[in-house]
């Protein structure tokens, strides 16, 4: 579904990523981990085109995207949760939601959605008057999962979605990834520093480090891996 | 701060240090005087202590009332719900007092021009044509966030769009009017395109630069512009086949600025609710995150800079029709400030607030006239008051009562 041909993607001088490759089929959950600034968001960055790789190609289903615009990418059906949530803190968690069907003119389908989401997580139908930048992290991060799935995306990159949560939060929001991926055959890409959870829940990942791609494997593999279990597992 | 906080003995000091402060500060011009007859300088000692006396006094009031301006802090929640119970929303949302409301002002506009003097209906018009451009730069600035120091460019080209249309093809206003609305929306898509990479601080400049080109080039340019000493006899719009007095022209083109802004304020609050709206809220917000939703960012700031610029447009079109003499002396930087007031004082984004403080901003210093001398400067202290005691603008707009709140990193965040 995604082929990423050793692409390098720069920040003016600094290369963060050094010639990576990758593949993701049709409805698999790929986890991507790595240790700080390895490049793992800069990966995602130029999948959707928000920094775009100045060298190297990405295909998505066979349309090659790698110079194409940002909203054109968006419009394919990839769909981007940022690091760190961005949520827009002063409109509504409906506005949030309409937001992410910024590109879409079903009005029944977002309706569809937005029930969908609503029933994922059923915080956010309560709190849906209530400005986005009031939730708890736990629930700001479930609205922007929810703001994503609002575009009826094909792919669906996650960064980092346990980024500072508490572990039962966790444990629900991956939960509601693994149901997000069987029931709509969402293909997701996640990219996480909390390796042990993403490698359960994913099909196969990879392992990055100052920029290239070190290991590439099943995550069954990879979770036994004596060099993953030390530098990621901590065991 | 309640009255028995206010006259501590730290009070007193406060107030003692602010009444050397304004001592210092007015020592130069309130007390010393050079008498160049005598070639003596006089002191004036008795000024500077009633200066003394005077802000020490209103200190206390002043620090009182700011107190009290400050509501304490509260959570966004409950400020919400403070602020959807508050009486003035309540009072304006019953429909009886919408319908008196709205049947009264209709009664004072439509009646305005008959009951007062030509002179009341100019400056009436003045503030209308401001309204329509504070209107406008509040898509720009309120609606999109973008800071634009140069809006009065727009200005100058619709005024002299008309003005050159019609000094050069003899076009009439009628036509001049979407001809300088399409014109000023184009030069906005122009400067839009190099300036949309830059934010905040440097699009400011950047616009500044920009009005300042503007009427540099309609200074110098005299073949194209006639220069300095500008174009006359522009000629009021009119109805075709009826001659109009110099009075009953004045009326209509009140009436006309009436429907102008009837025509904005329907528009831009059409605008505000669009999905176009939400995206500049948004965009606003974080670009990033605007970016991942599909939201072009590029199309999205130039729209709102080309539909800011149109009201310019117009306005300028109008100013040029009601003065009937234009020239780059009425497009100075100034203006820009002006009218980026008059959205910053109605409180950003509001639209109501804009009305109001632009018919302020206008009328007043208009009005003042009869303290001559002293007319910018107690314009000047209402808008510094304004600017201390209601920091958020006359009206502010709902949606900024989070802002502070919402932005806050949370702490988990950090890690
Ligand atoms: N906007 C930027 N400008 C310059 N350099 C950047 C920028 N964003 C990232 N970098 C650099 O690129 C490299 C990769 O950063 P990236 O954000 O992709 O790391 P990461 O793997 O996502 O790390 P983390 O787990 O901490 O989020 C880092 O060395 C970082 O300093
Ligand atoms: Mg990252």
């Amino acid at each position: 579904m995604l082929r990423i041909n050793h692409i390098h993607t720069f920040y003016g001088n600094i290369e963060a990523l050094k010639g990576i490759s990758l593949d993701i089929a049709e409805g698999e959950i790929i986890t991507l981990i790595g240790a700080n600034g390895a490049g793992k968001s800069t990966t995602l960055m130029s999948i959707c085109g928000v920094v775009p790789p100045r060298r190297g190609e990405i295909y998505f289903r066979g349309t090659p995207i790698h110079d194409m615009a940002t909203d054109k990418i968006v419009a394919l059906g990839i769909c981007q949760v940022p690091e760190g949530r961005r949520i827009f803190p002063i409109l509504s968690v409906m506005e949030n939601l309409e937001m992410g069907s910024y590109l879409r003119r079903d009005p029944q389908g977002i309706k569809s959605d937005l029930d969908y989401v609503f029933d994922l997580f059923p915080i956010l139908a309560q709190r849906r008057h209530q400005a986005g930048g009031t939730l708890s992290g736990g629930e700001q991060q479930m609205l922007a999962i929810s703001r994503a799935l609002m575009a009826r995306p094909k792919l669906l990159l996650l960064d980092e979605p346990s980024l500072g949560l508490a572990p039962l939060i966790i444990q629900q929001i991956f939960e509601i990834i693994v149901k997000i991926n069987r029931e709509n055959r969402t293909t997701i890409f996640l990219v996480e520093q909390n390796a042990n959870l993403a490698l359960k829940i994913a099909h196969r990942g990879y392992v990055m480090e100052n920029g290239i791609i070190t290991l590439s494997d099943t995550a069954a593999n990879l979770l036994g891996n004596e060099a993953v279990k030390k530098a990621y597992l901590g065991i | 701060m309640t009255m028995r906080k206010l006259f501590t003995l730290d009070e007193i000091k406060k107030s003692l240090l602010v009444a050397l402060w304004f001592m210092v500060l007015t020592f130069p011009i309130l007390a010393v005087r050079v008498n160049p007859i005598y070639k003596v300088v006089e002191w004036r000692w008795h000024n500077l202590l009633m200066v003394g006396i005077g802000a020490f006094l209103l200190s206390f009031p002043w620090r009182y009332f700011q107190g009290h301006g400050k509501p304490p802090e509260k959570s966004a929640a409950a400020e919400n719900q403070a602020l959807k119970n508050s009486k003035i929303l309540l009072w304006r949302r019953h429909p009886w007092v919408r319908l008196c409301a709205v049947v009264l002002a209709t009664g004072l506009v439509l009646s305005f021009p008959f009951l007062f003097s030509s002179y009341q209906v100019n400056i009436m018009t003045t503030a209308l044509i401001y309204v329509v451009l504070g209107l406008g730069l509040n898509i720009v600035v309120g609606l999109a966030g973008l800071l634009d120091l140069g809006y009065v460019a727009f200005y100058a080209v619709g005024a002299y769009s008309y003005a050159l249309l019609h000094l050069h093809f003899g076009l009439s206003f009628w036509l001049c009017l979407p001809i300088g609305a399409g014109l000023a929306a184009l030069f906005g898509i122009l400067l839009g395109f190099p300036v949309l990479r830059l934010r905040g601080d440097y699009l400011a400049i950047v616009t500044l630069g920009f009005g300042e080109i503007i009427r540099l080039v309609l200074e110098n340019w005299n073949e194209f512009s006639q220069g300095p000493s500008g174009i006359s006899n522009i000629p009021r719009p009119g109805l075709p086949g009826i001659e109009m007095s110099l009075n009953a022209s004045s009326i209509f083109l009140y009436f006309l600025m009436i429907a102008l802004t009837l025509f904005t304020i329907l528009v831009v609050s059409r605008l505000r609710d669009s999905r176009i709206g939400r995206a500049w809220l948004a965009l606003r917000e974080d670009e990033i995150a605007c970016q991942a939703m599909g939201i072009d960012k590029t199309r999205t700031k130039l729209t709102a800079f080309a539909l800011g610029a149109t009201w310019a447009g117009m306005g300028g079109v109008m100013f040029a029709a009601k003065t009937t003499f234009i020239n780059p002396a009425s497009f100075t930087f100034l203006e820009s400030a002006i009218i980026l007031s008059i959205v910053v004082l109605g409180g950003m984004g509001s639209m109501l607030g804009v009305i109001l403080s632009a018919f302020i901003l206008i009328l007043v210093p208009e009005y003042l006239r009869a303290f001559s001398e002293y007319r910018m400067l107690i314009f000047g202290a209402v808008l510094v008051i304004m600017m201390v005691f209601r920091p958020q603008g006359l009206i502010s707009n709902v949606r900024h009562r989070y802002r502070f709140e919402g932005l806050k990193t949370p702490p988990e965040e950090l890690g």
